[in-house]
């Protein structure tokens, strides 16, 4: 198993690590049980993505997807960050391997988690089917 | 700066192995099944191996078969104790949760070609007594398979306790002695093992190249079939270079035992005394009864691949139990036998010495493990929890 440039780049210089005092929306997919957890700070302004930050618990490909997704949300409307797909944090990073792949549906979880806290703190209305169950069900087995 | 630490993986062969295998693979590179006096000169090397390897685990020239490996030994042992036993319908293996797959792996099979399998609990330093295999011996036990020492947290079991028990009740006693052979003292007739596997690039000898010590009279049977080479117990031409590398680095290893482990064990204290002052740290593994050049701790709110990969970054090689680095969903089987939560276990970090490690490189792990071990969990959303005291499950 070996990560490509991209995804090492990412896990040694992560981009927008840490956290938003009183974020707009903030999401936290995964279980520590199964060495994952992502958590995603938004910052909204007019419908905007400003600014965000993440914080990670978890593996190098863990790491760098959080860095990846948020670098490919900063700045968008949140209409469009909610159209991030795990293929595309994969595809930006030149890949994963098989076995990682998980980490970049959480790393597209953590968004959707950040933004469903959004829409809901500000009431917001939203068709309940954009966010699917979020946690770490492709990624472990836990009771 | 660079620093090897994963010796436990495996170890630089040594230049006085790489020497003697340079020499039979040039100048003396016959078959020692020929019967000519080219190849009468290979197969005299043979024996000769066969005798010094035997020496330094107080074995016989003749109890000693090579194989390719720890893991071949290890199942070679285990199926033909098992066999054996099968004959006399005695179906009951005991063993250990914290065994090396090379021994669970082949009892898994076992079990599902109707074996019993009894795999001892051991206690949160990993170790078990001898009144546990006691205790767990029937009638109907045909091996008890005890590694000698851990390859993850370096406990080293009680072997000659439990070779005692295991001869008074006539069960075979198998040990993959993998990571202690040329690092702990082994005398098989002292310790009562009748069977005992060893790999020789643990201890600075070439890789695929092992060796199984059967006693005399117990039973083994082939798993290749072929030539009549060993005695007719494992089939193809002998690997003779890495079975000259291998003896030589042996030998090696056990004239200098006391000396390497004296200086390991005094780095190994100093670097656990050392990483231990970083807050909820957990030492994995007995302090006492461990092997000389083995450190294994857990950072807790952090991810051991993670870990690993930045002290790539400043140079390290280490090794890691999180279930990142094994491929696998869960972490090792050896942390989770010591009842650490599944989240401690991901965050283990395994260094492992040898003789050739120097303070220097010590000094610059003990340098660079509290950076990394900061700078993961200023990203961690489970450190976080974990200092607002919540449960981390």
């Amino acid at each position: 198993m070996a990560y490509s440039a991209k995804v090492m780049d990412h896990f040694q210089n992560p981009r927008n690590v840490g956290k938003i005092e009183n974020a707009d929306g903030v999401g936290e997919v995964g279980n520590a049980k199964c060495g994952d957890i992502m958590k995603i700070y938004l910052k909204i302004e007019d419908d905007c993505i400003v600014d965000v930050k993440f914080n990670t618990f978890g593996c190098a490909s863990a790491i760098a997807t959080s860095s990846m997704a948020t670098e490919l949300i900063k700045g968008k409307p949140v209409s469009e960050a909610l159209t991030l797909t795990n293929k595309a944090v994969v595809e930006a990073l030149d890949g994963l391997p098989p076995v990682k792949i998980h980490c970049s549906v959480l790393a597209e979880e953590a968004v959707k988690a950040a933004i469903k806290d959004y829409y809901d703190k500000n009431g917001i209305e939203y068709d309940a089917d954009l966010f699917g169950e979020s946690g770490c069900s492709n990624c472990c087995h836990c009771d | 700066m660079r620093v090897y630490a994963d010796n436990a993986a495996t170890t630089p062969i040594s230049e006085r192995a790489k020497a003697e295998m340079i020499k039979y693979m040039d100048a003396e590179y016959e078959n020692p099944s020929s019967l000519h006096s080219f190849g009468q000169s290979a197969a005299e090397a043979l024996m000769e191996a066969r005798e010094r390897i035997g020496g330094c685990i107080g074995a016989d020239a003749g109890e000693i078969y090579f194989t390719s490996g720890g893991s071949e030994a290890d199942n070679q042992a285990i199926i033909s104790a098992a066999h054996f036993g099968a004959k006399k319908n005695k179906k009951h293996i005991i063993s250990t949760k914290i065994e090396h797959h090379a021994v669970l792996h082949t009892l898994d099979r076992l079990e599902k070609e109707g074996y019993r399998i009894t795999l001892l609990d051991v206690d949160k330093s990993g170790l078990i007594t001898a009144e546990q295999v006691k205790e767990a011996i029937c009638d109907d036990t045909c091996l008890v398979t005890v590694m000698f020492a851990n390859n993850e947290i370096g406990t080293v079991m009680p072997i000659a306790e439990i070779g005692e028990v295991c001869r008074e009740r006539k069960v075979t006693f198998h040990t993959d002695a993998v990571q202690a052979a040329g690092h702990l003292h082994i005398d098989v007739k002292e310790m009562k093992i009748d069977m005992l596997s060893i790999s020789a690039h643990k201890f600075h000898g070439p890789k695929g190249i092992g060796a199984l010590y059967c006693r005399r009279g117990a039973y083994i049977e082939s798993l290749i079939s072929g030539g009549a080479q060993e005695k007719g117990k494992r089939a193809g031409t002998e690997n003779l270079p890495a079975i000259m590398g291998m003896a030589t680095a042996l030998e090696d290893a056990v004239s200098n035992i006391d000396a390497n482990a004296e200086k390991l064990c005094a780095m190994r204290d100093r670097l656990i005394d050392s990483l231990s002052k970083i807050d909820r740290t957990i030492v994995n593994g007995d302090r006492v009864k461990r092997l000389p050049g083995n450190v294994n701790m857990c950072f807790q709110g952090i991810e051991g691949e993670s870990l690993l990969l930045m002290l790539d970054m400043y140079g390290i090689a280490a090794s890691s139990g999180s279930a990142c680095t094994s491929g696998s969903l869960d972490p090792s089987h050896v942390l989770l036998a010591l009842g650490l939560p599944h989240a401690v276990a991901h965050g283990s970090l395994r260094l492992s010495f040898s003789e050739y490690t120097t303070d220097a490189e010590i000094d610059h792990i003990i340098e660079c493990v509290p950076k990394v071990v900061e700078r993961l969990r200023e990203m961690s959303p489970v450190w976080e929890k974990i200092l607002r005291g919540e449960e981390i499950l």
